[in-house]
C-alpha cells in the first residue's frame, strides 16, 4: 500500500509540475528587449534540461521504491557501489552544469563586461523610499551637479539638483522612464537612501540601486508600450508600492516628450 | 592518576579509560575537584592530552576567521578611499609590542623551566611574563586614550574605527590570555603547575604566542595600508 | 584483562542527584541534545505561526487588490461601487491584516527564527549532541561544560530575539539578511523605529552575535569529539555517515559563524556608534545624513553571505548524512559508495565556501567576479548530484521497509531533487537577472534548505525517538503526517516557482501592480495560503504523536529498527554513561553491513565480534 501510494504521489508531482510548467508556455512575460532574447533562450534551455533531470530523478526514485519494496522472503543485494558509475555521473553533471552556465555568459558579457554601445541615450535612475526618479540630461547631453544638501522634497527637488549649475539647467526629472524604441539606452542606476532594485519584467533587466555606487545597465527596447517598473530589493515598509512605469515610444514621440517637459 | 583499562586495548584507546581515581567522587565526580577539569561531565571520561591542543587550535581557527574578516573588510574599505584619513599610530604601540613579545619570551622560558622541573624559576619567569602582558593591556589603554584625546574617536574616521575594532578585538583575546596566565600562576602558587605534565601552562603559552602573531599581523596591516 | 574482571573494577558514575543539575543545567550530552531539540520544536512552531499569519494577510491582500481593480472601473456613486467598498472595508478589518511594517517584521522574524533557531540547532545541536558521542563510542562530548554553555547561550539568543517583539517599534523589518543601510539607519525602517525605541534591530544583531558564539563553542566540541574520542576500532572510515556529516557541519560552523559575528558587530557599531563601515555618504532620510560617509553596503553583503552560503549547508548536510544512514538501514543494504558520500560531503563543504557571490549577482559587485562565482556554483552541483545518484543506488536492489522514518527520508530525497533543480536556474548569473528576488527564489530555498532539512528532522525524530525516550512513535499517525506534509509543501513551493516565472517580487506586503493583481497571481496566492494553513495544522499531528508516544507509545526494544550503529547496542533510553559503567564496546565492522552474504541475520552491528561476518563475504571497510 505505502509503496504504491508513494509512486502515486511522485507520479502526480511529476505530472502536475511538468504540466503547469509546460502549459503556461510561453511562461515568461512578453519580451521587449534585444538582449532579453538571450536570457529567455537560456531560461528555456535550462527549463528543458532541468525538466528532464527532474522527471528522470523523481520517477527513478518512485520506480526503485516500488520495485524493491519489501516482500516476504526477499533479500537485498550486497552492493557496495561502483567507482566507474560514480566517475561517469560526476563527469557528466560537471560538463552539463558548467557547459550550461558558460552558454549564458554571452548575455552577461553584453550587459556587464563589454563596452556599452555608443551613441546611446543616457538616463539617470535614482531610487528613494519609495519612488523612482529618472533624470534626462537635456539638450546639452550632460547631467548637472547634485548635492544632498539641496534635496527638498516639499519643493520637488528630490534629487538635490544644484540650480546654480548651468549644465543642470536643462535637466529633466520625471517619475517614470520614457525611452524611444530601437535605440540603445544606458541607465545609470543609483539610490539616495537604502538599496533598491530597478526591475522591469518585460525588459529582462534587474539591477540593485546601491547608495554610493553608480551601476550602468544598457538595453535596447524592441516594442512600444507601457510596462510596470517594480522595486526588487527590500527597501523598507513601502517596498511593495515602489511602482513606476516604463514607456517605450517612437522616436518622434520621444522628441516631443523631451520638448514638452523641458524646463 | 589511576586510570583503569577496561578492555584489551591499553594506551591506544584512551577514550575508554575510566577514571577511578576520584574514589568516592560519586554524583559530584564531575565538579572541578576530583575530576578531569573541563573534560569531565560527571562520567569520568578521560581526555588524552592532545585533545586539549586540538580544541585550542580549533578555537584559534575561529579567532583567525574573525581577524581575517576584519582584515579583509579593512583592506576593501581602505580601497574605497575617499574619506580615509591616515592614522598616526600612537608611539606607545611600539612599547606595547615589545612588552607583548617580551612577555611571550618569558612565558616560554618559564614553560621550559617547568619542563625541566625548576619550579622556582618557573614561578618567577611566569609571573614576570604575566606582568608584561598586563602592561601591554595598560599600554593599549594609553594608546586609545591618546587617540581619543587627539580627536580620533571611534566615529571620527573610518581608519580610527578600524583601529579601535581591531585592537579591542585583540585586547579581548589578550584579556582571556592574561586570565589563563593568572590561572596558571595561581596553580603554581598552590604548587600544582606541573599537574598533568604542565598542561595548563603549555596551553596558555601556546595561546599566548599565537596572540603575538595576531598582534604583529594587526600592526602590519595598519602600517601597510595606512 | 578480560571484560568480566574489568567490569568488577569499573566505577559506575551516577547522574547528578539534583533535578537542576540533571535536567536543566546538565552537562550530559543527551540532555543537552534534547534541550536543543525542544528549542527547535518551540521555535519551529513560532516561526510557522508567523508564516501562517502573513500568508493569510497576503491572500486577503490579493482579494482586496482585485476588488479595488473592479472598483476603479465603476462609477464612484453607483450602488455596486458602494457594495464593493463595504466588502473591501470588511476585508481590511480582518484580524490578520498587517501593516506593511508588521508584515516585514513577521517576515524577518520568520526567516531569522527558522534559519538560526531551527535549521541550525535541531540537526546539529539536537541529534548531533545526542548521538555523535554514542555512535562513535564515547561517554560524552569532549567538553561537557562547554556543551552546556552552548545550549544555554543558544537559549539566551532565542530569548533575546523574542524580546524584539516587546520593544517599541517591534521586531526589525529589514529581512533576515539585514542589509544596510536599511538595517543600519533607524529612520530607514519607518516611524517608531527612530529615536527612543526601535531596539528591535539591535536585539536582532545581539541575538545573532550570541548565537554565533554558541555555535563556535559547539563546533569546537563536535570536531574534537569526532577526532579524539572514537572507541577502539572506530576508524574515521567506519563512522556512520551521520557522524561525517556532523563533523563537516562543525567545520563549516567554525569557519563561517566567526565572519557573521564580525558583520553583526560592525553593523551594531554603524547603528549605535556613528561609524561608517557599511553606510555611504550623501544619504538622505528626511534630512541629509551628515555623520556617515564612505561606507560600502556591498561589503556587508560579502561578509553576510560568506557566512550565509555555508549556513545553507550547515542546515542541509546533517540531513544528508541522516538520510544516507536511513536509506541504507531501511533498504537493508550498504550505502552505495560510502567513500564517495564522504568525499561529496567534504566537496560540498569546501566548494560551498567559494560560491557566496551567487547571492549577489545583481548587487553591483564586480561582474567579472560574478562569472567566477557562477561557475563555482555549478561545480557545487556535482557533489550534490553524486549524493542523489548514490541515494538511488542505495535503494537499487534493496528490500525496502516502509517505516515512517524511511518515508521522511524518501521525501527528503524527492524534495532535495525538486529544490536543487531551482538552483540550476539561480546559480547562472545570466538567468538570475530574471529570477533574482522573485518568488522563484523563495520557492527554491524553502524546498531545499527549509523543508528538505525539516524532513530530515522529522526522519531523525521518528528514527531516534525510541532510543531517546524508550517508546515507539505511532506509525499510522506518522505516515498520515508525512503524506499531507509532503503533498502540502510541494504544492506551496512549486506554486511559488510558477509565480516566480511570472516575475512576482518577494517581500511584497500588497499588490498595487497590474501583473500582481491578475487572476492568475491571486489564485496562486490563495492556493499557497490555503495549503500552508492545512500543512501547518498538520504539524499538530506531529506534536500529538510526540506527546502521545512519550506516555503511551509501545515500549521500545534496544534495537527496534534492526540497525547497526552503536546507539542500538545500548538500552533504550540509554543509561547516564551511555555504555554501562563506561564500558564502551570495541568496533569490528563498518557502519552499513546489511544483507552480508552468508551472515546469520540481514544486519551485523558494529560491535559484534569479527566472526559475525563470514570471511567469504566481499570486504567493505
Amino acid at each position: 500500500m505505502t509503496p504504491l501510494l508513494f509512486v502515486g504521489m511522485i507520479g502526480a508531482l511529476v505530472a502536475l509540475t511538468l504540466y503547469f510548467f509546460a502549459t503556461k508556455a510561453p511562461i515568461l512575460p512578453p519580451l521587449i528587449s534585444e538582449h532579453g532574447q538571450l536570457i529567455d533562450d537560456q531560461i528555456y534551455l535550462t527549463l528543458i534540461i532541468t525538466g528532464a533531470i527532474f522527471a528522470i530523478a523523481q520517477l527513478g526514485l518512485a520506480f526503485l521504491v516500488y520495485k524493491y519494496r519489501h516482500r516476504e522472503g526477499a533479500k537485498a543485494t550486497y552492493l557496495l557501489g561502483s567507482h566507474k558509475l560514480e566517475y561517469t555521473w560526476s563527469a557528466a553533471t560537471l560538463v552539463l552544469f558548467v557547459g550550461l552556465n558558460l552558454m549564458g555568459q554571452k548575455v552577461w558579457a553584453e550587459m556587464h563586461l563589454n563596452e556599452h554601445p555608443k551613441p546611446a541615450i543616457e538616463v539617470e535612475v535614482t531610487g528613494l523610499q519609495f519612488k523612482w526618479y529618472i533624470r534626462y540630461p537635456g539638450k546639452d547631453g550632460v547631467f548637472g551637479r547634485r548635492d544632498v544638501n539641496m534635496i527638498n522634497d516639499a519643493e520637488g527637488n528630490f534629487l538635490g539638483l544644484d540650480k546654480t549649475d548651468p549644465k543642470g539647467a536643462d535637466d529633466i526629472v520625471m517619475g517614470s522612464l520614457t525611452v524611444p524604441v530601437g535605440v540603445p539606452v544606458v541607465m545609470k542606476i543609483g539610490s539616495r537612501d537604502v538599496i533598491h532594485n530597478f526591475g522591469v519584467r518585460e525588459l529582462r533587466v534587474k539591477q540593485d540601486a546601491v547608495p554610493g555606487l553608480a551601476v550602468y545597465i544598457p538595453f535596447k527596447a524592441t516594442q512600444t508600450g507601457s510596462y510596470e517598473v517594480a522595486c526588487m530589493e527590500l527597501c523598507g515598509y513601502g517596498h511593495y508600492q515602489m511602482r513606476s512605469q516604463l514607456n517605450v515610444v517612437t522616436m518622434a514621440e520621444y522628441t516631443k516628450f523631451l520638448a514638452d517637459n523641458a524646463p | 592518576m589511576a586510570a583503569l583499562e577496561i578492555r584489551e586495548a591499553p594506551a591506544a584507546a584512551p577514550a575508554r579509560l575510566s577514571e577511578g581515581a576520584g574514589g568516592p567522587s560519586g554524583p559530584a565526580g564531575g565538579s572541578d575537584g576530583g575530576g578531569d577539569g573541563d573534560g569531565d561531565g560527571g562520567k569520568g571520561q578521560h581526555l588524552p592530552r592532545r585533545t586539549y591542543f586540538t580544541a585550542l587550535w580549533l578555537a584559534l581557527a575561529g579567532s583567525f576567521m574573525i581577524f581575517a574578516a576584519l582584515a579583509s573588510s579593512y583592506i576593501v574599505r581602505r580601497g574605497l578611499g575617499g574619506d580615509w584619513q591616515a592614522l598616526h599610530l600612537p608611539p606607545i604601540l611600539w612599547f606595547n609590542t615589545l612588552a607583548l613579545l617580551g612577555s611571550s619570551a618569558l612565558v616560554e622560558w618559564a614553560r621550559r623551566g617547568l619542563a625541566a622541573g625548576r619550579l622556582d624559576a618557573f614561578r618567577m619567569r611566569w609571573l614576570s611574563g604575566t606582568t608584561l602582558g598586563l602592561m601591554f593591556l595598560g599600554g593599549q589603554g594609553v594608546a586609545w586614550w591618546e587617540l581619543h584625546r587627539a580627536g580620533m574617536t571611534l566615529s571620527a574616521n573610518i581608519s580610527a574605527s578600524f583601529f579601535y575594532v581591531l585592537t579591542v578585538a585583540h585586547a579581548l583575546h589578550v584579556l582571556v590570555g592574561v586570565g589563563a596566565l593568572l590561572y596558571v600562576a595561581a596553580l603554581a602558587l598552590k604548587g600544582r603547575a606541573e599537574a598533568k605534565g604542565g598542561l595548563a601552562a603549555d596551553l596558555s603559552a601556546l595561546y599566548w604566542h599565537v596572540l603575538d602573531g595576531v598582534w604583529l599581523c594587526v600592526l602590519g596591516l595598519m602600517l601597510v595600508w595606512r | 584483562m578480560s571484560a568480566e574482571s574489568a567490569a568488577e573494577h569499573v566505577h559506575v558514575h551516577e547522574p547528578p542527584s539534583s533535578f537542576i543539575r540533571r535536567w536543566i543545567f546538565s552537562t550530559d550530552h543527551k540532555v543537552v541534545g534534547i534541550q536543543y531539540w525542544i528549542l527547535a520544536l518551540v521555535a519551529a512552531f513560532v516561526g510557522m505561526w508567523l508564516s501562517v499569519v502573513f500568508r493569510l494577510h497576503l491572500a486577503n491582500e490579493g482579494t482586496i487588490a482585485q476588488l479595488n481593480n473592479q472598483l476603479s472601473a465603476l462609477a464612484p456613486d453607483s450602488a455596486q461601487a458602494q457594495a464593493l467598498t463595504e466588502q473591501i472595508k470588511a476585508l481590511q478589518a480582518k484580524w490578520f491584516v498587517l501593516t506593511p511594517e508588521k508584515y516585514l517584521s513577521y517576515l524577518t522574524m520568520h526567516g531569522t527564527i527558522l534559519v538560526f533557531m531551527v535549521l541550525t540547532t535541531a540537526p546539529m545541536g539536537g541529534f548531533g549532541n545526542y548521538f555523535l558521542p554514542i555512535q562513535i563510542g564515547a561517554l560524552d562530548m569532549a567538553f561537557p561544560r562547554l556543551n552546556m554553555l552552548s545550549i544555554w547561550l543558544t537559549i539566551l539568543s532565542f530569548i533575546t530575539l523574542m524580546a524584539a517583539f516587546f520593544v517599541p517599534g517591534g521586531p526589525p523589518n529589514s529581512g533576515w539578511t539585514g542589509y544596510p543601510p536599511l538595517s543600519a539607519i533607524p529612520a530607514a525602517q519607518g516611524k517608531g523605529y527612530e529615536g527612543p525605541g526601535g531596539y528591535g534591530q539591535d536585539l536582532w544583531v545581539l541575538s545573532i552575535a550570541i548565537f554565533c558564539f554558541a555555535s563556535l563553542v559547539g563546533a569546537i566540541n563536535f570536531i574534537v569529539t569526532t577526532l579524539d574520542l572514537r572507541t577502539k576500532g572506530m576508524t574515521m572510515l567506519r563512522m556512520p555517515l551521520t557522524c561525517w556529516a556532523w563533523f563537516v557541519t562543525a567545520i563549516l560552523s567554525l569557519l563561517s559563524f566567526a565572519v557573521l559575528l564580525v558583520a553583526g558587530l560592525l553593523l551594531l557599531l554603524d547603528r549605535n556608534a556613528g561609524t561608517s563601515f557599511f553606510i555611504p555618504g550623501d544619504l538622505f532620510f528626511n534630512k541629509p545624513l551628515v555623520d556617515h560617509r564612505g561606507g560600502s553596503p556591498i561589503l556587508f553583503q560579502h561578509l553576510f553571505w560568506f557566512f550565509g552560503h555555508p549556513e545553507v549547508y550547515i542546515a542541509i548536510v546533517p540531513g544528508m548524512g541522516l538520510v544516507s544512514h536511513l536509506l541504507s538501514t531501511f533498504a537493508r543494504k550498504p550505502v552505495f559508495g560510502y567513500a564517495a558520500m564522504v568525499f561529496a560531503i567534504f566537496g560540498i563543504g569546501i566548494v560551498g565556501f567559494f560560491v557566496w557571490g551567487h547571492h549577489m549577482f545583481q548587487s553591483g559587485m564586480s561582474p567579472y567576479v560574478a562569472v567566477a562565482f557562477s561557475v563555482m556554483t555549478m561545480v557545487v552541483g556535482v557533489p550534490s548530484a553524486i549524493k542523489t545518484f548514490n541515494w538511488l543506488g542505495t535503494l537499487w536492489g534493496g528490500n525496502i521497509r516502509f517505516t515512517s522514518p524511511m518515508l521522511y527520508a524518501l521525501g527528503f530525497v524527492s524534495l532535495f531533487v525538486t529544490g536543487g533543480i531551482g538552483g540550476i536556474f539561480l546559480g547562472q548569473n545570466a538567468v538570475d537577472i530574471y529570477f533574482h528576488d522573485t518568488y522563484f527564489v523563495v520557492g527554491h530555498f524553502h524546498l531545499i534548505m527549509g523543508v528538505a532539512a525539516i524532513f530530515a528532522m522529522f526522519a531523525g525524530t521518528a528514527f531516534w525517538f525510541p532510543k531517546m525516550f524508550g517508546r515507539m512513535m505511532n506509525e499510522p499517525l506518522g505516515k498520515i503526517h508525512f503524506w499531507i506534509t509532503f503533498a502540502g509543501v510541494n504544492v506551496i513551493f512549486i506554486t511559488m516557482h510558477l509565480m516566480g516565472l511570472e516575475g512576482h517580487p518577494r517581500r511584497y506586503s500588497g499588490f498595487n501592480y497590474d501583473f500582481l493583481s491578475s487572476n492568475y497571481m491571486v489564485t496562486c496566492h490563495k492556493i499557497v495560503t490555503h495549503t500552508a494553513i492545512l500543512t501547518a495544522t498538520t504539524q499538530l499531528l506531529l506534536l500529538v504523536n510526540i506527546v502521545y508516544s512519550l506516555f503511551a507509545g509501545p515500549k521500545a526494544t534496544d534495537n527496534p529498527w534492526e540497525a547497526t550503529s552503536l546507539e542500538w547496542a545500548i538500552p533504550s533510553p540509554p543509561p547516564f554513561e551511555n555504555f554501562k559503567g563506561g564500558h564502551v564496546p570495541e568496533v569490528h565492522h563498518g557502519p552499513y553491513e546489511f544483507s552480508v552474504p552468508g551472515a546469520a541475520k540481514d544486519y551485523i552491528m558494529q560491535q559484534e565480534p569479527p566472526e559475525a561476518r563470514p570471511a567469504t563475504a566481499p570486504s567493505a571497510h
